[in-house]
């Protein structure tokens, strides 16, 4: 538990002074994005990784945290410091909403994935229609980059904003390794029936892991309006950041503490050299990146974190 | 006579057209092995279930010490002091021994700490202690079956119904398990005695542990008693092999 508290400690330092050498505004972009996927990778390792409930929908928390962000701001003229604590726990409470409907009537596996997917779908469609979320023109958060309105001038702020995040998600991972609630949510996800007859209410555990997912990706989903100033329902509920998300566990390593960071900043490095080596030719870059992610598949198939441990259990075996 | 922890009474299940378990009646005493034995098929797993509120019986009723068990979930079940294990055995299978156990000692400990202590000592207790940092998956059948049996002892019951751990093991292994399970019964100094109510197979284990025995075939409570009764029992002895058999062995030992 320390030794993991040092190690968080220690990214967190290594990441705040990045700045200091690397000045360049692209790659303080670089850092962000990857932090910013590395969020939603952790959000989605909770719910999939820890505690087996596989989701293809995670946009509708990515979304319901950004609209709360948005709405909160533009319509009823919410500061947004004030507002980031709703958007978060707007995101749970639409987790414990979805696990109600669909974890009380038994949906596993593929059933569940489908559901939330579905879920998604409907958020999309609803904030596609209402005015009161800007319908399909989508909302603009007013400019300010004053810090008193959670927004910068520099993309420094921003990364400390997303950083602090990113070391919440680890705590909370490392903290699932080494409790009681983390403990049952693993033993759920490895057999539940086993996990019910040692007395694990399983229904209550996988509500816990889905509200701290829902609410872990509408942080993203927040932070995304505050850096991007701006959110439309297929930005917010549409399936690329439900595809980021799960790609960037399974890649990293999912139901491991670092797996999801290391995932994201590997794909995020891959997806821009491909973009860099390939990028006259459209579509190119895209296919190699999709090859690679099927060769990690393969070939690593519990992520590069696993490939890591499998690598250092060999050298450990040969000596 | 000791006081009854378990009561079953006129308890049946059907599924579609088979009535897998018909009326039926059983108690077990406080601090006693009770084993429930029957040919396969016979519906003993299915009691089990009944029992433990992973399914719930069409009619009839369950009482555990006062409380009356019907429609529980199995979770609530296990915190009121009856833990089950499973037939086939059902490991964590990526986690390690010591893991696997703390999950069972968590319902009781909330500390990580204090959970990771209570899994080391039950695994000792069970013969699993050199074995903490495996991985479920990597342990033979004998070592998931000791497993299957910390984990549930580490949930600190009062009653644990063990489905046939014992099926699978060779005589030796048998053999080194029957002295655990008694022990389980008798307590130790910082342990306390668990009621046990065992489905098995293995005759050695029942005869040499068991109390009381019920016998179940097609459903129904065909005979029950102590083990010596049981083992001279014409409809148990038909039961298992066969209709007519207690009749020929009669008339085969008049003739010697």
């Amino acid at each position: 538990m320390t030794r993991s508290a040092i190690a968080i400690a220690l990214f967190a330092i290594v990441v705040a002074l990045a700045p200091l050498v690397v000045a360049s505004d692209a790659w303080l972009n670089f850092i962000v994005l990857a932090l910013f996927g590395a969020l939603m990778a952790q959000a989605w390792n909770v719910l999939a990784g820890f505690g087996g409930q596989f989701s293809f929908g995670h946009a509708v928390f990515f979304g319901t945290g950004a609209y709360a962000m948005a709405v909160l701001q533009v319509r009823l003229g919410v500061n947004a410091w004030a507002a980031l604590p709703v958007a978060l726990a707007a995101g749970a409470a639409i987790g414990v909403f979805i696990g109600a409907l669909t974890f009380r009537y038994g949906l596993r596996g593929s059933y569940f994935a489908l559901a939330t997917l579905a879920f998604a779908e409907i958020f999309r469609i609803l904030a596609n229609t209402f005015q009161f979320t800007g319908a399909g023109a989508g909302l603009q958060i007013p400019l300010t980059k004053s810090p008193a309105m959670l927004q910068f001038d520099a993309r420094t702020g921003y990364l400390y904003v997303v950083l602090a995040f990113v070391v919440a998600g680890l705590a909370i991972a490392t903290w699932l390794k080494h409790s009681r609630f983390g403990a049952w949510l693993q033993a759920v996800r490895d057999n539940e029936e086993a996990a019910q007859a040692l007395g694990v209410d399983a229904y209550r555990v996988k509500l816990g892991a889905i509200a701290i997912s829902g609410a872990m990706m509408a942080a993203a989903g927040a932070f995304y309006v505050q850096y991007l100033h701006y959110i439309d329902p297929g930005l917010a509920y549409g399936p690329h950041y439900s595809v980021e998300a799960l790609v960037g566990a399974l890649v990293g390593g999912m139901g491991t503490v670092w797996g999801p960071v290391v995932g994201a900043f590997a794909l995020h490095l891959l997806s821009d050299l491909t973009r860099n080596a390939f990028g006259d030719v459209p579509g190119v870059n895209l296919m190699i990146y999709g090859a690679l992610l099927v060769l990690i598949v393969m070939f690593a198939p519990r992520g590069l974190a696993g490939l890591f441990a499998a690598l250092t259990a060999k050298l450990r075996g040969s000596k | 006579m000791n006081a009854v922890l378990l009561a079953a009474s006129r308890v049946s299940k059907s599924f579609g057209g088979l009535r897998a378990v018909q009326d039926v009646s059983l108690a077990v005493e406080q601090g006693s092995i009770t084993a429930l034995i029957g040919p396969n098929g016979a519906g003993k797993t299915t009691l089990f279930a009944l029992v433990s509120g992973f399914l719930r019986p069409d009619e009839g009723e369950v009482l555990f010490g006062e409380t009356r068990l019907a429609g529980l979930a199995p979770h609530r079940i296990a915190r009121l002091g009856m833990t089950r294990t499973f037939q086939i055995v059902q490991p964590f299978a990526n986690q390690t021994v010591l893991e696997n156990i703390a999950v069972g000692a968590h319902l009781h400990h909330a500390k990580r700490g204090d959970a990771l202590e209570r899994a080391r000592a039950v695994a000792e207790r069970v013969g699993l202690a050199p074995q903490l940092d495996k991985l479920a998956a990597s342990l033979t059948i004998a070592g998931r079956k000791r497993l299957e049996l910390a984990r549930a002892l580490a949930t600190e019951p009062k009653l644990l119904l063990l489905d046939e751990v014992l099926a699978g093991l060779n005589p030796q292994e048998v053999a080194e398990m029957l002295p655990v399970i008694d022990s389980i019964r008798r307590g130790t100094r910082d342990m306390p005695g668990v009621t046990v109510f065992m489905i098995e197979h293995v005759m050695q284990a029942v005869m040499n542990l068991a109390d009381h025995v019920y016998v179940l075939a097609n459903g129904r409570l065909i005979a029950q008693g102590s083990p010596r009764d049981i083992a001279h029992d014409e409809a148990v002895i038909e039961a298992y092999l066969g209709h007519g058999t207690a009749e020929r062995l009669k008339a085969a030992g008049r003739e010697q």
